[in-house]
C-alpha cells in the first residue's frame, strides 16, 4: 500500500515504482489525512475497524438499520470471498452466488424440519463443517472446466452453472427444497449450548466472522499460495514455466472462494431463518461485484469496504425519499468539488447552474402555470430549497421518462466532446438530472438502486479500474 | 410422428429466433474478443419498439394501416434504433476500455445490461405488454403438411431469418466491409496497419449485430406476444448458449448452435417437462464446452506467449 518516498525498493522495477508514485490524493487537508492514514499499518487498521464495528449497536441501532448492517456485511463476505478467485487468480467466476445459495440451502436442510420424519437439527459446530467441506467440493467440480476454458468461455459456463442453480431450486424435489416457496422455520444457530436469537447477536457473529476471514485471507495472500494465484492471474504460460502447478492452483482458488461463499450463506440462511431460489439470483451477483470493482478487486479492504458501501447506499440510504434526496444532491454537489478544477471553473459551472434553474423555472412558469404545477417530490427543507429552481410539471412521469432519455443522450454526448464544450454542456446536464431526479427517480427508488447499481460497474471501470482502495496494476504489452 | 414434426418446426422457428440474437453477440466477440452481456437487453429494447409501433398504429384490433406495411414499419425501425443504440453504447462503454485488461469490459457490460433492464422498467413499467399477434395475423392461414402445421408468424420468422443469415453470410464473405470485419476479427493491429478503419468496423459490426437483435425482438414479440425488461436476459442466456455451443465468433456455428438449442428445447418442452428445459440447454452447453471448449465449429485458439 504505502510507497517509500526515497524510490525505488530494492527489487523493484524503477519505473513501476515511479507509476505508483503517482497516486492521486484528495486536494488539500483530504490528501494530507490520507497520506497519515496511509501510514498505519494493515493489521491495526483491520483492528479498529472492527473494534469501531463491534461498537456500532452500542450508539443504539434501530431494527431497520441493524437489518441493513446485517446485509451489508454477508455482501461484504461474499466480496471478499470473491475476490480470491476474481481479483487474486484472475478468473471471471459469474456463478459464485451459487456457492452463497449452497451454503444456505445446504444451512437450511441440515437444520430445519425438511428432511427426514423429524428433520436434522445439526448444531453449527457440526453443520458449518459439512457445509463448507460441500461447498469446497463443488467448488473444486466448477472449477474443473477452468482447466480447459480459457477466459470468457470461463465465465460463460459458470454463469450458467449460477443459473443452473437457481433452475434447480425452483424445480427439483419440491417437497425437500420447496421450489419457489423455498425452505422455512430454519433454526438459528445453536452450538455449545448458546442459540444466537437477536439480530444484534447476529451482527456481531458477522463483524467477527468477516474480521476473522479477513485476517486468514491477508496471512494466505502472501503465502505461497497466494503468489502463486497472483502469478497464475498474471501469465499462466509463466508461471506453469516457473513450475507451478497451474490447474491445481486455479482449483484450490475456486475451492476457497466457494468456501467463503458457503461460510455466508450459512449465518444467511440462519438470520433470515428461510431461504428462496430468488435470494440466490443474478442481482445478488451484481451486487457482490459492484461493491468489489467499487473497492477495487484485488484488495481484501477495498473489496470489504466497497461492498459496505454500496450496500449501505443501496439498502439503508436509497429507501427513504429523504435520505436519498440528500444523498444524491450531496454526492453530486462532492464529486463537482473534487474533479472541477481550478475552482474558477468550478464556480462559473455552479453560478450557472443555479442561474439557469432560476430563469428556467420562471419562464417556464409565465409561459403556463401547469408546466410548474407540481412541486419537487423531494420533501422536507430540500424540497422548499428547490421549489422555484426545479420546474416539476403538472404530469411529472411522462416529463421525467423523457428528461431520463435526454440525459443518458446528454452524458454520452458529454464524455466524448472536449475542453469548453464539455463545461457548457456540463451545466444543462446538471440541471437536468436534478429534474429527472424530482420528477421520476425519487419516486421510484427501487429501479433508482437498480440503475445506480449498473452506472457504478460502468462508471468505475471506464473511470478508475482499479476502484478506491485497489491499486492501478501496471500493464505490459504483449 | 406428427408430434415430433411438429416439435421440431416449433424448435425451428424458436431457434432461427435464437440464432440471430447469437450472431450479432458472436460477431462482436469476433472483432473485439468482448462478451457483451448486454446484447439479450438489445433483443428487449426491440421488441418495446415493435409493441409501441402497433400502438402507435391504433393498437392490434384497429391498426389504421395494412399489416405488411406495420410489419416493414417495425422491423425497419427496430433495427435502426437498436442498431443506434448498439453503437451508441459502444462508444461510450466499451471504447474507453479497448486496451484495459480482458476483465474491465466484461463488467462494464454486465453494468450496461443491469443499466438497459432498470432504465426499461423506470420507463415502461414492470407490466407485461401484449402484442395481440393474433389480432393482426391469423394464425390459422398458415401451411398445412400433413398433419403438422406452421402459421403464418411461424413462417415469417423463418423466412426473414433465413434471408438475414444468407444476408449477413453474403455481406461477411463477399463485400469490402465484410473483408474487413474478417480483418479486424483475425488481427486488429496487423488491420490497422494495413490501412482498415478499425473504429469504423466495430461500429458498423456493432450496428449490424445490434440490429440483428432488433429485429429479433420483434419477431420474439410476434411469437411469444409477451414483452416485459427482464425477457432480455432469458434471450441473452439462450443466445450465449447457440454462440457458445456453435463456437463464439464463427457465424455458421451461431446458426448451427441457435438451432441445435431451439429444436432441443422444443423437444425436451414437448417429449420430458417444461420445467426442466432450461436446466437441460445449459446441460447441452456444459457437456458440449467439457468435449469441445471451442464449440462445435470454433476452432481451437492457440496461447501465443
Amino acid at each position: 500500500m504505502s510507497v517509500d518516498p526515497q524510490g525505488p525498493k530494492v527489487g523493484a522495477d524503477e519505473w513501476v515504482a515511479r507509476q505508483a508514485h503517482r497516486r492521486e490524493y484528495l486536494p488539500s487537508w483530504l490528501g494530507d489525512a490520507q497520506r497519515r492514514a496511509e501510514r498505519i499499518g494493515w493489521w491495526p487498521r483491520l483492528a479498529i475497524a472492527g473494534l469501531a464495528g463491534l461498537a456500532l449497536p452500542l450508539l443504539g441501532l434501530g431494527g431497520f438499520q441493524l437489518q441493513v448492517g446485517i446485509d451489508a456485511l454477508v455482501i461484504a463476505l461474499l466480496a471478499v470471498g470473491l475476490n480470491i478467485v476474481v481479483g487474486w487468480a484472475g478468473l471471471l467466476d459469474l456463478g459464485y452466488v451459487a456457492f452463497f445459495g449452497f451454503g444456505a440451502y445446504g444451512y437450511a436442510l441440515l437444520s430445519s424440519s425438511q428432511l427426514g420424519a423429524n428433520g436434522i437439527h445439526l448444531p453449527y459446530w457440526l453443520s458449518l463443517p459439512i457445509v463448507m467441506i460441500g461447498a469446497a467440493l463443488l467448488g473444486l467440480a466448477v472449477g474443473l472446466p477452468s482447466r480447459r476454458l480459457l477466459g470468457d468461455y470461463l465465465a460463460i459456463v459458470t454463469l450458467f452453472l449460477g443459473e443452473a442453480f437457481v433452475e434447480f431450486t425452483n424445480n427439483v424435489a419440491p417437497s425437500k427444497l420447496g421450489g419457489p416457496n423455498g425452505i422455512t422455520g430454519i433454526d438459528p444457530i445453536q452450538a455449545f449450548g448458546v442459540q444466537l436469537l437477536t439480530n444484534t447477536s447476529y451482527f456481531y457473529l458477522l463483524v467477527i466472522v468477516l474480521v476473522v476471514t479477513m485476517a486468514v485471507l491477508r496471512l494466505l495472500e502472501y503465502s505461497r499460495t497466494g503468489r502463486a494465484w497472483r502469478a497464475v492471474r498474471e501469465d499462466p504460460l509463466a508461471a506453469a514455466a516457473m513450475t507451478i502447478p497451474v490447474n491445481r492452483v486455479k482449483l484450490s482458488a475456486f475451492a476457497c472462494a466457494a468456501m467463503v461463499a458457503a461460510l455466508a450463506g450459512t449465518i444467511f440462511a440462519a438470520q433470515q431463518a428461510s431461504v428462496f431460489p430468488t435470494d440466490f439470483d443474478t442481482p445478488i451477483l451484481i451486487l457482490i461485484y459492484a461493491g468489489l470493482i467499487l473497492g477495487g478487486t484485488g484488495s481484501i479492504a477495498g473489496a470489504a469496504t466497497g461492498a459496505l458501501v454500496v450496500m449501505v447506499i443501496y439498502d439503508g440510504l436509497l429507501r427513504s425519499p429523504a435520505e436519498a434526496s440528500l444523498l444524491f444532491y450531496g454526492l453530486g454537489l462532492l464529486t463537482l468539488l473534487v474533479k472541477l478544477r481550478p475552482w474558477r471553473r468550478l464556480a462559473a459551472v455552479l453560478g450557472a447552474t443555479i442561474a439557469l434553474g432560476f430563469a428556467a423555472h420562471a419562464i417556464a412558469a409565465a409561459i403556463s402555470s401547469s408546466a410548474v404545477a407540481t412541486g419537487p417530490q423531494s420533501s422536507g427543507w430540500l424540497g422548499d430549497g428547490l421549489r422555484d429552481w426545479v420546474i416539476v410539471p403538472a404530469n411529472p412521469q411522462t416529463a421525467g421518462n423523457v428528461g431520463f432519455v435526454v440525459l443518458v443522450c446528454l452524458a454520452i454526448a458529454l464524455v466524448q466532446v472536449k475542453g469548453r464544450w464539455r463545461t457548457i454542456l456540463l451545466v444543462p446536464t446538471i440541471y437536468l438530472a436534478a429534474f429527472v431526479w424530482e420528477t421520476r427517480l425519487v419516486v421510484e427508488p427501487s429501479i433508482t438502486r437498480q440503475l445506480m447499481i449498473g452506472a457504478i460497474l460502468i462508471v468505475m471501470m471506464i473511470a478508475r479500474p482499479q476502484g478506491l482502495l485497489g491499486q492501478r496494476r501496471v500493464e505490459v504489452a504483449t | 410422428m406428427s408430434f415430433f414434426f411438429q416439435e421440431l418446426v416449433n424448435g425451428l422457428t424458436t431457434g432461427a429466433l435464437y440464432a440471430l440474437v447469437a450472431l450479432g453477440f458472436s460477431m462482436v466477440y469476433g472483432v473485439l474478443k468482448l462478451l457483451n452481456f448486454a446484447h439479450g437487453d438489445l433483443y428487449m429494447v426491440g421488441a418495446y419498439i415493435g409493441f409501441f409501433v402497433i400502438q402507435w398504429f391504433g393498437g392490434a384490433q384497429h391498426l389504421s394501416i395494412a399489416v405488411p406495411l406495420l410489419l416493414v414499419i417495425m422491423f425497419v425501425l427496430a433495427a435502426g434504433l437498436v442498431g443506434g443504440l448498439g453503437v451508441a453504447i459502444e462508444r461510450f462503454a466499451y471504447r474507453p476500455l479497448r486496451d484495459a485488461p480482458r476483465i474491465a469490459p466484461l463488467i462494464t457490460a454486465i453494468g450496461v445490461s443491469f443499466f438497459l433492464e432498470s432504465s426499461a422498467l423506470l420507463l415502461f413499467g414492470a407490466q407485461y405488454r401484449v402484442y395481440n399477434t393474433a389480432d393482426f395475423i391469423s394464425l390459422s392461414s398458415g401451411i398445412q403438411i400433413g398433419s403438422v402445421t406452421i402459421d403464418s408468424v411461424q413462417i415469417l420468422v423463418l423466412v426473414l431469418g433465413v434471408v438475414l443469415m444468407a444476408g449477413l453470410q453474403l455481406l461477411v464473405n463477399r463485400t469490402r466491409l465484410g473483408r474487413q470485419m474478417r480483418a479486424v476479427a483475425a488481427d486488429r493491429e496487423a488491420a490497422e496497419m494495413l490501412g482498415i478503419n478499425v473504429n469504423f468496423v466495430i461500429t458498423a459490426t456493432f450496428f449490424l449485430g445490434s440490429a440483428l437483435a432488433g429485429v429479433a425482438g420483434i419477431m420474439g414479440g410476434l411469437l411469444f406476444n409477451q414483452v416485459t425488461s427482464t425477457i432480455g436476459f432469458i434471450a441473452g442466456l439462450k443466445a450465449f448458449t447457440a454462440a457458445v455451443v456453435g463456437g463464439i465468433g464463427s457465424i455458421p456455428g451461431a446458426m448451427l448452435g441457435g438451432l441445435v438449442i431451439g429444436v432441443a428445447e422444443s423437444f425436451v418442452t414437448g417429449y420430458i417437462s417444461s420445467t426442466y428445459s432450461n436446466l437441460i440447454v445449459f446441460g447441452i452447453l456444459i457437456v458440449v464446452m467439457l468435449i469441445r471448449p471451442s464449440g462445435l465449429l470454433g476452432r481451437a485458439q492457440l496461447q501465443k506467449v
